[in-house]
């Protein structure tokens, strides 16, 4: 049965209505930024292939997505390392595992609703069950798409953070990608990173702000709110911060960029601090991620904060353009201020 | 280097191979010793005949790697890797029992010469094409032999790395598929029909032989010409087994998927074996 909130009836129009911008659904190439933000073009591609010029083990593998997940900047850099595999994402992944096996690092890439959901038991047995050294890459996470939920991966951090020996990597910006990848290069293992492609938000160079696998890192403090946030809605997060400041309410944004292994000593040490409201927010369905992580780690060890989640619904997400959508949805910026101003009252 | 030049002759090694996979089985009171049974003459094959690797040594760069597929034929891989001096013969004892490294389903990092996890039909053919990829990629002159079950020809990811598979060209990939007519709830060919396979293989650019897996000078020629005269493409071998080969009273069963063989049954196998010991 179809929810019936994904697919509201169009609203009648009165004659005196005022004219709004009919928003086209956003392509699969649209550009997450806003308008007159920085952006860099491909970090993920170029940091890759400043990897591959001193490690010679590293390939690049896709299914059919090589231009839509930046990996071409690979292939035209490397064109004897890159593998195209078709558009079969099974085959993808146990190839990965077998190139690893033979000493390769292979990154493997595709759309994040592909690797997680149709190849989700190659990613299981032959990547992490016999913990190769394979990383996957992923774009269109969470609701980046307005394809609907073909194309729509609200649920891929929770099924990847399922799975034995994987570390789950959600960035927010192009600073933070072109970081994490030569360190994924440096860890040994099955590694599941979440893609931003094409122009590419640039936020976190503002803040001094460093990646490091397994960190979460407080981008900015503040005594009433603390968002805990991954992703691009740590970007969000940010300019809801700064939005609710002019509204005299002083917020923090704890950035947890690896979903697992948690930071739990710094989520910890953020939650205890006494008297100040607790708001996970995520690009992904409520049900099995970050929020939910920091929910039972906060109460495992007995910490209570005043507690919230803000994070896509339990439904089939509807098609459309991405800022009515992240409107309808809750995880735009101005969703995010009034959600926190309305647990403050 | 390969292993030392042996006088056992394969059918001695076919047989010793059957001999061990029954003590597993009766060690454990269960396995799937009518496919070990049936496949014990590909493995001969495959470790006395074609395969190079060093028994001391099992992950020997220079070694020809070895994927098994449909994982439940564990029994008769741990049966030729005893056979090959990889594994003890007294750990046959262990099999399937607690902190064994022998589990019921093969896993790669449980046991020495395993080199995948199978289990979960229809992974090793993908692996394989990886692993070829690799290969050659090292300049390496290593083969990749894959076992697996027709039941998996039922997986769509299978005919993905077919279709890989030839794409690249991999002459480096001897497959060889285990055709029982056997799977979970009945024979192959009434679940999901693959036939004509050799044909189909064939218009997806293999080299495909097909033998009767049971006669060993054939499946002898048939590794022999994967090897040699594949021109340029990756080789199938699509090997008719009969399920519980070299036991009168296990061939005649009732054909299934987990063959029922009751405790006094085992020594019987042994005793019939025992009577068909070639030199």
């Amino acid at each position: 049965m179809k929810p019936a909130t994904a697919h509201p009836a169009p609203a009648a129009k009165g004659a005196d209505a005022p004219a709004k911008p009919r928003l086209t659904t956003s392509a699969m190439i649209a550009s997450i930024a806003g308008e007159g933000q920085r952006t860099k073009p491909a970090p993920f591609g170029h940091a890759l292939v400043e990897c591959a010029k001193t490690d010679p083990s590293i390939v690049g593998m896709t299914a059919d997505l090589g231009k839509y997940t930046d990996l071409h900047i690979f292939q035209q850099a490397f064109p004897d390392r890159y593998y195209q595999m078709g558009m079969a994402e099974q085959l993808l992944f146990g190839a990965a595992s077998g190139l690893a096996a033979e000493g390769f690092t292979p990154f493997a890439t595709t759309y994040a609703v592909f690797a997680s959901r149709r190849a989700y038991d190659f990613i299981h047995q032959t990547i992490a069950e016999e913990d190769r050294n394979v990383k996957i890459v992923c774009a269109l996470p969470g609701l980046t798409s307005g394809y609907g939920p073909s194309h729509q991966a609200a649920e891929d951090l929770a099924l990847m953070r399922a799975i034995p020996n994987m570390t789950v990597i959600d960035p927010c910006d192009a600073h933070e990608i072109e970081q994490a990848v030569p360190a994924i290069v440096a860890h040994k293992g099955p590694v599941y990173m979440r893609l931003l492609r094409g122009q590419v938000p640039l936020v976190l160079d503002e803040y001094g702000y460093t990646f490091e696998l397994g960190k979460a890192k407080m981008l900015r403090d503040g005594y009433e709110v603390l968002l805990i946030s991954s992703g691009i809605m740590t970007m969000r997060a940010l300019e809801a911060a700064k939005a609710l400041e002019a509204d005299r309410v002083d917020v923090g944004v704890l950035h947890v960029p690896t979903i697992k292994p948690l930071d739990t000593a710094t989520l910890l040490e953020a939650c205890a601090k006494p008297g100040r409201l607790v708001v996970v927010v995520e690009n992904h369905t409520v049900i099995g991620g970050l929020g939910e992580a920091v929910a039972g780690l906060l109460m495992r060890e007995g910490v209570h904060p005043a507690f919230r989640m803000i994070g896509l619904p339990d439904e089939f997400l509807a098609a459309g353009a991405l800022p009515t959508l992240h409107d309808r949805y809750g995880i735009s910026t101005d969703a995010l201020c009034a959600q926190v101003k309305g647990w403050l009252k | 280097m390969t292993i030392s030049p042996s006088n056992v002759s394969l059918e001695r090694r076919a047989w010793n191979i059957r001999r061990h996979a029954i003590r597993m089985g009766e060690v454990q009171g269960q396995g799937y010793i009518a496919q070990a049974l049936d496949i014990a003459d590909v493995l001969a094959t495959a470790y006395f005949h074609a395969m190079r690797y060093e028994p001391q040594n099992p992950e020997w760069e220079g070694r020809d790697r070895f994927l098994l597929s449909n994982g439940h034929y564990a029994i008769a891989l741990y049966a030729a890797l005893i056979e090959a001096g990889i594994v003890p013969e007294d750990e046959l004892e262990t099999y399937g029992f607690d902190d064994s490294r022998l589990p019921m389903s093969g896993m790669a990092s449980y046991t020495p010469g395993m080199e995948m996890s199978g289990g979960s039909l229809g992974l090793g053919l993908s692996i394989a094409v990886g692993k070829c990829l690799g290969l050659k990629r090292k300049g390496s002159d290593s083969r990749v032999y894959t076992l697996f079950s027709d039941g998996e020809l039922d997986e769509g990811s299978v005919w993905e790395a077919i279709m890989s598979a030839a794409h690249y060209k991999l002459d480096n990939l001897i497959a060889i598929v285990d055709v029982n007519n056997q799977q979970a709830d009945g024979p192959s060919t009434s679940m999901l029909g693959f036939e004509p396979l050799a044909e189909k293989l064939a218009a997806f650019n293999w080299f495909v032989q097909r033998v009767d897996g049971n006669d060993l000078g054939a499946v002898r020629a048939a590794f022999d010409a994967a090897k040699d005269a594949n021109g340029g493409r990756p080789s199938m071998i699509i090997a008719d087994t009969l399920m519980g080969k070299g036991i009168p009273f296990l061939e005649a069963r009732d054909k299934n998927h987990f063959i029922r063989v009751d405790a006094h049954e085992w020594q019987l196998a042994l005793a019939a074996l025992d009577e068909r010991k070639p030199a």
